[in-house]
């Protein structure tokens, strides 16, 4: 007998059994069925918690790498920006004639964008924190200054300047900043290292407590494995259920530690262009900048979200996997 | 390795067949359905299931090869997360069908095993009786080639049992093989049937 034959002849035969009541019975069938993988239960419940804190840690410790590294650039830039011939006072010299040619000088090389003599009054403002007001400088053997623009992209030959103005004016020093720009280039890159071993760090704990909390949600599930692969369910089936669960769990916890953290970000970027222009605003963005992680920031917390979505899922397909020969063994 | 629980066995279920399995408690009944189910590997010897060396089945061809044979577990293996009728129609679902093509089916099958008004509720609702019955109805809906029932009726009232044989007993009517564990001689002498007795691990058949 065939198996078509055999089939019919079982339907038709329950079919007499049943009668006309499975037209009423199949009008309650409104709702969509359950998911094959139980919704909830504590333990994925706890991963999901679990997820969405680390992913938030991990987010946040991305965010202030951004942060610091943006931070260090800009200090660099802006230190590198400038250069300054320093004139210190002497007898029988006149400063604002050498001032002038100082600046002479230094105009006359490719690469400076402009130089400006610091004038009195501004000489007595920047010294006021320290010598008080009503200063007269007349009176004090006080250096002058010219500050000396340059093109970070293409900087001017500062030893032959420096030579000239040797020849030109022998009270004359420049300061280039060099020491400052190499000593804060390698505290700079001192900082966005630590801050990348910090989030290798981070992202490692993210990645094994993840594997963790889906292997122990995975655990409550082991029985619907069992019963899958015993009503003839293949392993692709049972792995690729699994892995959507997950993957949907898994952007579930990390899509919400992802906008904590951006909630963060953006709360911080608030405050700081709030408190523009006050003593602790300023000095904040001195230290860190405007607070604001900018547009790779915000990739790099989408990027992380997604990475630890896939490892949830990737986790339980292979937890799938390994109970299956288990059972099969 | 444990103790040998079987040895020198051997012995051929015919299609269309319809026997019981008996023996005192611990005699490996579960065992061998358990291997005939394909969920144990024999430590020595040949299983050929439907032709086929069990010891050469793959990985892969396990699934297809199972969906002809229907198992009634002991402990029913019913989803708490599933209704009684997903859980019955879990074996059509796995295999990636329609919903609408095996409804009817699933719902026929449901009060033919005496469940229509209960295919609603989640197993935790059910009677031992019921999830026995919604154990027996997964393991039928695919028409299996061969059924595997272990204590079938271990968890219900004598006139249950009877009921549930009735039914065993219609299925084998309609081609298909039944093999039922049981240490109910009640209920095997209801049915004039072939009886394979388990003892210490020996198999003594009585046709």
């Amino acid at each position: 007998m065939t198996s078509s034959v055999r089939r019919t002849g079982f339907l038709s035969q329950i079919r007499i059994i049943g009668g006309g009541l499975a037209g009423r019975a199949a009008r309650q069938f409104g709702r969509t069925q359950s998911p094959i993988v139980p919704r909830d239960n504590v333990a994925s419940r706890a991963m999901v918690l679990v997820i969405a804190i680390m992913t938030f840690l991990s987010c946040l410790t991305l965010g202030a790498v951004t942060l610091v590294r943006d931070t260090a650039t800009t200090w660099q830039t802006q230190i590198s920006r400038e250069a300054t011939i320093q004139i210190k006072p002497g007898d029988d010299f006149d400063m604002e004639e050498a001032l002038a040619k100082a600046q002479r000088v230094a105009s006359t090389y490719a690469g400076v964008r402009s130089a400006t003599i610091v004038d009195l009054a501004a000489t007595v403002r920047l010294l006021e924190p320290w010598l008080g007001s009503g200063l007269d400088l007349e009176t004090l053997p006080v250096p002058r200054l010219v500050i000396v623009t340059i093109d970070p992209t293409s900087p001017p030959d500062f030893e032959s300047m420096r030579e000239e103005l040797k020849q030109t004016v022998p009270q004359a020093i420049l300061d280039d900043h060099r020491t400052w720009v190499d000593r804060l280039v390698a505290m700079a890159n001192t900082t966005v290292t630590i801050g990348v071993a910090v989030l290798a760090l981070t992202l490692s704990a993210t990645a094994l407590t993840v594997i963790f909390a889906t292997r122990g949600a995975m655990a409550g599930n082991l029985h619907v494995i069992e019963v899958l692969h015993f009503v003839g369910a293949q392993a692709p089936f049972i792995a690729r259920e699994f892995r959507r669960h997950f993957l949907v769990s898994g952007l579930r916890g990390a899509i919400g530690g992802g906008i904590a953290a951006v909630i963060v970000f953006v709360a911080f970027s608030w405050w700081s262009s709030r408190n523009l222009g006050t003593p602790e605003g300023d000095q904040a963005s001195a230290l860190f900048g405007n607070f604001s992680i900018g547009a790779s920031g915000y990739a790099g917390v989408a990027i992380i979200v997604v990475l630890i979505a896939i490892l949830a899922a990737v986790t339980s397909h292979f937890t799938v996997i390994t109970y299956l020969r288990r059972i099969e063994a | 390795m444990g103790p040998e629980i079987l040895r020198d066995i051997s012995f051929r279920i015919p299609e269309r067949s319809f026997q019981f399995l008996t023996g005192p408690s611990g005699t490996g009944k579960t065992t061998l359905l358990r291997l005939l189910f394909m969920s144990l590997k024999p430590t020595r010897g040949l299983i050929t299931i439907f032709g086929k060396d069990r010891s050469r089945i793959t990985r892969e061809e396990l699934p297809l090869i199972r969906r002809n044979i229907g198992m009634v577990f002991q402990d029913f293996r019913l989803l708490d997360h599933l209704t009684t009728y997903e859980n019955v129609a879990l074996p059509l679902r796995v295999r990636g069908r329609d919903e609408s093509t095996y409804r009817n089916d699933v719902i026929e099958l449901l009060k033919w095993v005496g469940l229509g008004d209960r295919m609603h509720v989640y197993p935790q609702v059910l009677s031992g009786g019921e999830k026995q019955r919604a154990a027996i109805a997964r393991a039928l809906v695919e028409q299996p080639r061969i059924l595997l029932a272990d204590e079938p009726t271990g968890n219900v009232d004598p006139l249950l049992a009877r009921r549930l044989l009735r039914l065993f007993i219609e299925l084998n009517r309609m081609g298909t093989a039944v093999v039922i564990a049981t240490h109910d001689l009640g209920l095997m002498d209801q049915v004039d049937a072939r009886r394979m007795v388990l003892s210490e691990g020996r198999l003594e058949i009585y046709d």
